[in-house]
């Protein structure tokens, strides 16, 4: 089967700064990123005719944002699943630019999350909101974030025999390229990272545990950022300044807390499969995997739900270097170092599309030679509750 | 005192008769009457056919640990001056999974396991209030 060629992304940028401060607010970061992407792309602003948004930012929601940016798109989509949001718009634009319903599509993200403080992982339920069915059911209980995916590892590790130094060797791996990426080095530093250094599974191990099993050095920081994506109709690509990073794979599903359900299996075993299909490519053949990582489990169970291994092997999977960029086994995994080292600023699916882009493009700090495919999956919501995996999969050509 | 813990509000038609038998001490879950699927979290149709015919009954609050964390940091005033706390799955033997604390152990992170055997201990709210069903060793 053919690799699809229908749409391709062709502009990125990653905003630079973690730490912003006052003086800049979230929708100017994704304005100044997508001025920036348009110009890596080299296209105008006028030539935008879809835009794809959470509308999270400051409360401005899906009638802000156009009016925001100044555009008249025909195609507007709000589809927001949390962190993974970002991934279901590189696929519906994939979708609508093949119905010939638009040619240029924009995704932006920012955020402030550093600077206004927010306690995202350990603020537990503040209230606040109309009731629904699972708040009245689960605020009272004093979970955090974090202790809503520890329980997943938790779970992970007692029907798996998962340990603690496998966990570790994903933050390890994430660390080390993180430390050739200048940028995450930057935010490492302006976030104040105890020691901006390689670290080993001993040093995850000896941080200190937020969440009971999760320590601290398999959470991702909490940074201000964001970025732009521009994904085009395989016409335009053909005329964009750098050779198109072309969508060929896509699928998208949720799960949730279930009488008898298995808490270690995450939408990615529904939408992977279905985005490898899509792609007519397996597991095996990929390069790199950008796994949303904001926290080791995470990354473990994206690695097993979408076939890169066995259910319940990916313990041995993420061992022994094996997700380092210059390992030859492959896929290299989140080579600009990830939620963990280099980004988060509370939902981070965009950014593992732009590390899948550079790669392919072959500009990553952490290149991989001849890096032809890549998946980013992105996991929005919570793991341990409810949560929606986008797979999206990219190829060169 | 620490402040209240967050509780469920009201009116919301779907949970509210659950908490309603809280007030009782009664374990409440749903089964529907087409395709005798448990139901739960509470809702007024069936996850599984769609029906709106269901009935209410009072579970044993007896269950096994399905799987749990123990929260060092917390920032939620009613939370942050606890000391570590348990916060877990609880498989109830009639088939549905709450959420819920483990509670009445000396050490929750050494002390409670997946698959631990567990029961219900209320822990009222005030008077005319709901009672939290939380767990302790059965």
């Amino acid at each position: 089967m053919p690799q699809d060629r229908t749409a391709a992304i062709v502009g990125v940028y990653e905003y630079p700064l973690r730490v912003v401060g006052p003086q800049i607010n979230a929708l100017q970061i994704k304005a100044a990123s997508a001025a920036k992407a348009l110009e890596d792309a080299g296209f105008t602003w006028k030539d935008i005719d879809a835009v794809y948004d959470t509308g999270a930012e400051q409360g401005i929601g899906g009638l802000g944002i156009s009016e925001y940016f100044g555009f008249k798109p025909s195609v507007i989509d709000n589809t927001s699943v949390g962190g993974s949001s970002f991934e279901f718009h590189a696929n519906h634009a994939r979708q609508m630019i093949a119905a010939g319903k638009c040619n240029l599509a924009l995704i932006t993200y920012g955020s402030t999350s550093h600077s206004d403080r927010r306690a995202i992982g350990t603020a537990g339920a503040t209230g606040g909101g109309p009731p629904n069915f699972f708040k009245n059911m689960e605020d009272p209980w004093g979970l955090t974030l974090i202790g809503n995916y520890a329980m997943v590892k938790m779970r992970h590790r007692f029907q798996y025999g998962t340990t603690d130094e496998q966990f570790a060797a994903i933050s390890v791996a994430t660390r080390r390229h993180a430390m050739r990426n200048p940028e995450a080095v930057k935010a490492m530093t302006d976030l104040e990272f105890v020691g901006v250094n390689e670290i080993s599974i001993e040093d995850v191990l000896d941080s200190r545990t937020v969440a009971y099993p999760l320590h601290l050095l398999e959470c991702c920081m909490v940074s201000d950022g964001g970025g732009a994506v521009l994904i085009a109709s395989a016409e335009m690509a053909r005329n964009a300044k750098k050779k198109p990073v072309w969508i060929i794979g896509s699928g998208e599903a949720t799960k949730y807390r279930e009488n008898r359900g298995d808490i270690t299996v995450s939408a990615g075993a529904q939408s992977g499969p279905v985005a490898f299909q899509d792609a007519g490519v397996s597991p095996s053949e990929i390069d790199i995997l950008m796994a949303y990582d904001s926290f080791t489990i995470t990354v473990l169970t994206m690695i097993e739900d979408l076939g890169f291994c066995a259910k319940g092997e990916g313990g041995a999977f993420v061992s022994d270097g094996r997700l380092d960029f210059d390992n030859p086994l492959k896929p290299a995994i989140n080579t600009d170092g990830g939620g963990l080292s280099s980004n988060h600023p509370g939902a981070r699916g965009i950014f593992l599309l732009m590390e899948a882009t550079r790669q392919l493009r072959g500009e990553s700090t952490s290149q991989v030679a001849n890096a032809k495919l890549a998946v980013a999956v992105g996991n929005g919501g919570q793991l341990g509750s409810r949560h929606a995996t986008g797979a999206t999969i990219l190829a060169a050509d | 005192m620490a402040p209240l813990r967050p509780q469920p509000t009201f009116p919301e038609s779907d949970t509210q008769p659950f908490w309603d038998g809280t007030k009782n001490h009664e374990l409440l879950y749903q089964t529907c009457n087409a395709c005798s699927e448990v139901i739960f979290y509470p809702r007024h149709h069936c996850t599984a056919c769609g029906s709106d015919q269901n009935t209410w009954h009072v579970s044993q609050g007896l269950g096994s640990v399905y799987t749990f964390s123990v929260i060092m940091q917390s920032r939620h005033p009613a939370f942050k001056d606890l000391g570590a706390y348990a916060v877990a799955y609880v498989d109830l033997d009639e088939g549905f999974r709450i959420m819920t604390n483990i509670v009445g152990v000396q050490d929750p992170t050494s002390d409670i396991q997946c698959g631990m055997r567990v029961k219900v201990r209320w822990e009222d709210q005030g008077d005319g209030e709901v009672s939290l069903p939380m767990f302790e060793p059965a």
